[in-house]
C-alpha cells in the first residue's frame, strides 16, 4: 500500500508505473499519492523526462559511417557489395 | 529503437552461405550495434571493433543461432560481450554479473526536486545538452548502463535484456531503477541550472 506519508515505498513500484505496467489497483493508489505529493510529482515527470530525452536524442543518429561502414565490408571480405549501396 | 526485426533477409540463406543475404542483415542491423558500442564504450575506435566482431562472430556462428529469440537480439548478446570484453581488457575489476548483490537492493531516495521539465525541449536537446546526456551515461557503473541501454535506448523487454546479461528479470528491473534514478538526478542538476539562469537572464530583462 502506498502512504500518503511513504514516498520510498513509490520507488518500488516507479518503472513499472512510468512503463505502464502497474494493474489498475496500484496506478490509481500512486496517482493518488501523486496529487497529494507535489515532490514525487516532480521525481515522476522528471523521470519519464529522462527517458524520453535519451529516446529521441538516441533515435536515428549515431549512424555508421560511412568509411566505418567500408572496413566492415572488407573485414568481412565483402567489398564486392559496396558498390550497390 | 527496435524497430528493424522486419526480417527482410533469409537466414536460410545466409546459412548456406549466401554472401548477399548476410550484406541485408548487416545492413539491417549495424546502425543497432554501432549506437550499442558507442554509447557503452565512448570510444569510435572501440566502437568500430565492436560492430566487427559483432559481425564477424554472426557469420561465423550463423548456424547456432536457434532461432527462439529474435535474430536482434542474439546480435546485441554477442555486441554487449564483445563490449564488456573490451572494457574488462581496460579495467579488469569491472565485473557485470556479479555487482553485489546488496548494491542492488540499494535504490537512493531522490534529492533533486526541480521541475524542469518546462524547458523547451530544443534547449534540451541542444549540441550542447546532448553532450551532458553523453557524459551522465557514462557516470553511471558499466553495470547500470548497459541495462539503460538495452532497456531504454534500444527498447528491449526487460525479458530480452535479462537473457542478453544472464540476469534474473528482478536484477534487470533494480538495475533500471537505479540507472534512470541517477540519470535523472544528473539531468535535474544539469537542466536546474539552466532553468535558474534562463529565470536571472529574464529578471534583468
Amino acid at each position: 500500500m502506498i502512504e500518503h506519508d511513504n514516498c520510498q515505498n513509490m520507488l518500488t513500484f516507479l518503472s513499472d508505473f512510468v512503463d505502464g505496467e502497474l494493474n489498475q489497483e496500484l496506478c490509481m493508489q500512486i496517482e493518488t499519492h501523486l496529487s497529494q505529493c507535489p515532490d514525487c510529482s516532480i521525481v515522476v515527470d522528471t523521470l519519464k523526462k529522462t527517458i524520453y530525452l535519451y529516446q529521441t536524442s538516441s533515435n536515428g543518429s549515431e549512424q555508421v559511417p560511412d568509411e566505418v561502414r567500408e572496413r566492415l565490408y572488407k573485414c568481412l571480405n565483402l567489398e564486392e557489395y559496396l558498390k550497390s549501396n | 529503437m527496435n524497430t528493424t526485426d522486419i526480417n527482410e533477409y533469409s537466414l536460410q540463406e545466409i546459412r548456406s552461405g549466401n554472401r548477399a543475404e548476410f550484406v541485408k542483415l548487416i545492413d539491417a542491423h549495424s546502425n543497432q550495434i554501432y549506437r550499442l558500442a558507442l554509447k557503452m564504450l565512448n570510444n569510435p575506435q572501440d566502437a568500430e571493433d565492436v560492430l566487427q566482431n559483432t559481425f564477424l562472430k554472426a557469420f561465423q556462428n550463423i548456424n547456432n543461432f536457434e532461432g527462439r529469440s529474435k535474430i536482434s537480439t542474439w546480435l546485441y548478446r554477442i555486441a554487449t560481450n564483445e563490449a564488456l570484453m573490451i572494457i574488462r581488457k581496460q579495467r579488469p575489476e569491472v565485473n557485470i554479473s556479479e555487482e553485489s548483490d546488496e548494491n542492488d537492493n540499494d535504490i537512493n531516495s531522490p534529492v533533486q526536486f526541480i521541475d524542469w521539465c518546462c524547458l523547451p525541449e530544443s534547449e534540451m536537446v541542444s549540441s550542447e545538452s546532448k553532450v551532458e546526456l553523453d557524459n551522465a551515461i557514462h557516470r553511471l557503473s558499466e553495470a547500470l548502463r548497459i541495462v539503460f541501454i538495452l532497456r531504454d535506448i534500444e527498447g528491449l523487454s526487460i525479458q530480452e535484456t535479462s537473457k542478453i546479461l544472464n540476469l534474473t528479470e528482478t536484477a534487470v528491473k533494480t538495475r533500471l531503477l537505479r540507472a534512470r534514478l541517477n540519470l535523472r538526478e544528473q539531468l535535474s542538476a544539469y537542466y536546474g541550472d539552466r532553468l535558474l539562469a534562463g529565470e536571472k537572464n529574464n529578471d534583468r530583462t
